[in-house]
């Protein structure tokens, strides 16, 4: 057995059954991951004493035969964006890297409580803004497949993890497109669920209204494992529904043969990759053999869906990072004067250039004048965007898409141009702003080896779908 | 040119920025660049379509009702120690850059 290379339940089970323990899987990951990180960066922190704490609990449990929960004894990372108590949390930022939490992020005690190890935290870009894990105020990350290009964001870190086997499952945030582009550029499993279904408490904010944690795995299985793990209402944030949990795990072996798939043309426009293009084409075919009806449908407001993200974005990241003021918690520049000075020059020197180039946007779109051309503007287009799935939902039961236009790119190749860096988010953003979920599984790779994924979106609150459409494809492939 | 260096300078002032030379003259380019590809969004008529704040707003509200109320949903009793222990003075100042056990210390507000 191959203990850096398993499945939530290949693990589980070897726990249970005494075949390995937790502490030795968790030492295997932290051994691989010093044999691999160096090269990759995906961790920032390592947090060995509460890993082994964990370990040690799911130890004395499958000793004494005791049934192991879910994730018993399963090595995890999580992205640095998300809370943990006493251990350092950055969320990729300089303002931040010193932070110690005095609490948990309520994904992450879910996963502790199912009994997952926490081995540490995913590298990921600055405040979760970026495509590409450039952005990181540390170091990048580089792509396990190809240590030239980019793992993808702004969850790289997290996705890197689990393509390079140093850890099992991560968890990762998506707010754009950050959970499921690093998933089709490392060639993993990457779900954002449906917004609200898992719970934001202790999710260090970017953009409110869109902000979603997800799970990266290697398989499908593993992503519907995680997410009845971590869905659920939690009253610590009042934007978590209050809609029942349904089994996903049991519901992913239902057949898919009748399951009515949308293919919107939108999705296969100017700026897709060939390569790209056929692997998505030959997947389609492959749901045609498997029984699916594939169903043409329109989503005619796409082509608006960048600068609308852009604008809602920035603007809610504008006010939400606002709160770095050097006070309470953040970096303070040395040798400042006045409350004034403090502020700007700790908050000049604690940001990166991409996340200052955000807050200024975010500023400028909702500065008097200047509101109701751009903020309330892309408010309303978010509506028109959420109305085209609308649509299509009453004649499909989901809709396939490539995840990105193109395999993982260069490091370097477009850190220059913020404007084509946003444009890397083209297809992932309009399930951000209409809150739906959206899943991104391998579907094969470019000539240069490179993973390319698959995206399938569904209805609000209809995970079990995708989660069963992807699982079909899986296995068939 | 829509945003003049001018801009630049006054909305770094409303998000609490200041920004070298160079930073400005960069977002000066960089937000003109962003600022016409997101111009697109005028071709389309919006004059009659509500603004969507966010998502929820299509779950479990009550339509009938306005403001804070068509929310009551997601309302609880407002009780001190209720979801979560407050944090003690101390986790509360640990991670201030600078403190005096007590409070907060920042440089001094009122220049005289």
């Amino acid at each position: 057995m191959h203990s850096t290379s398993l499945t939530i339940d290949a693990a589980r089970f070897a726990v249970q059954e005494r075949k390995t323990t937790a502490l030795a899987l968790l030492e295997a990951h932290y051994e691989r991951i010093q044999k691999e990180d160096g090269q990759i960066g995906a961790f920032l922190t390592l947090c060995k004493d509460r890993a082994l704490e964990q370990a040690d609990r799911i130890d004395r449990m499958a000793a004494e035969g005791k049934p192991l929960p879910p994730l018993g004894g399963v090595p995890v990372g999580i992205k640095d964006v998300m809370v943990t108590r006493g251990v350092r949390t950055t969320a990729g930022s300089k303002i931040l890297d010193r932070y110690i939490p005095p609490y948990d992020c309520t994904a992450v005690a879910r996963m502790e409580a199912a009994g997952a190890v926490v081995l540490g935290k995913m590298n990921c870009d600055e405040f979760a803004m970026g495509s590409s894990n450039e952005n990181s105020a540390f170091h990048p990350v580089r792509n396990p497949r190809d240590l030239n290009r980019v793992p993808g964001g702004s969850s790289g870190g997290s996705a890197a993890a689990v393509a390079a086997d140093m850890a099992v499952v991560t968890l990762g945030s998506d707010t754009g497109g950050s959970i499921r582009q690093p998933a089709s550029f490392c060639g993993v499993v990457g779900l954002m669920p449906t917004y609200g279904r898992v719970s934001r408490y202790g999710l260090i904010a970017f953009a409110s209204s869109l902000d979603h944690i997800g799970p990266l795995t290697k398989t499908v299985k593993d992503a519907a494992i995680v997410l009845r793990t971590i869905a659920g209402r939690d009253p610590m944030d009042s934007t978590s529904a209050d809609v029942p949990v349904p089994d996903y795990v049991g519901e992913l072996d239902k057949p898919v043969r009748g399951l009515k798939l949308g293919v919107a043309r939108e999705y296969f426009g100017e700026g897709l990759d060939d390569e790209v293009r056929h692997a998505v084409e030959s997947a389609i075919d492959k749901f045609k053999s498997l029984g699916c009806e594939i169903v043409p449908v329109s989503l005619p407001h796409t082509p608006y869906a960048i600068p609308t993200y852009y604008l809602i974005a920035t603007a809610e990241a504008s006010s939400n990072l606002a709160r770095y003021d050097g006070v309470r918690y953040s970096y303070r520049a040395p040798g400042v004067k006045t409350l004034s000075e403090m502020y700007r020059r700790s908050r000049d020197e604690g940001f990166g250039a991409e996340v200052k180039r955000r807050i200024m946007l975010g500023t400028y779109a909702l500065s008097a004048g200047y509101y109701d051309a751009y903020y309330l503007k892309a408010q309303k287009v978010r509506t028109l965007l959420t109305r085209d799935f609308d649509e299509a939902f009453c004649k499909v039961d989901a809709i396939v898409t490539p995840t990105s236009p193109t395999a993982a790119f260069r490091l370097g190749e477009k850190s220059n141009d913020p404007l084509a860096m946003y444009l890397a988010d083209i297809y992932t953003v309009t399930a951000d702003l209409a809150g739906i979920p959206g899943i991104s599984i391998p579907c094969g790779q470019t000539k240069e080896k490179l993973p390319i994924g698959l995206q399938v979106l569904g209805k609000h609150f209809d995970e079990s779908t995708i989660l069963r459409v992807a699982h079909a494809y899986e296995q068939a492939a | 040119m829509k945003v003049t260096e001018k801009d630049v300078t006054y909305v770094a002032e409303l998000a609490n920025l200041e920004l070298t030379p160079e930073e400005r003259t960069g977002m000066v380019r960089d937000l003109n660049s962003i600022l016409g590809y997101m111009d697109r969004l005028n071709e389309i008529d919006t004059s009659k379509i509500e603004p969507m704040a966010q998502v929820l707003d299509r779950y479990g509200v009550d339509e009938s009702k306005q403001g804070s109320e068509r929310f009551a949903y997601a309302s609880r009793e407002d009780v001190p120690e209720g979801l979560r222990k407050s944090l003690t003075q101390k986790e509360a100042l640990d991670n201030a850059p600078d403190s005096d056990g007590t409070f907060f210390l920042v440089p001094k507000v009122i220049e005289r």
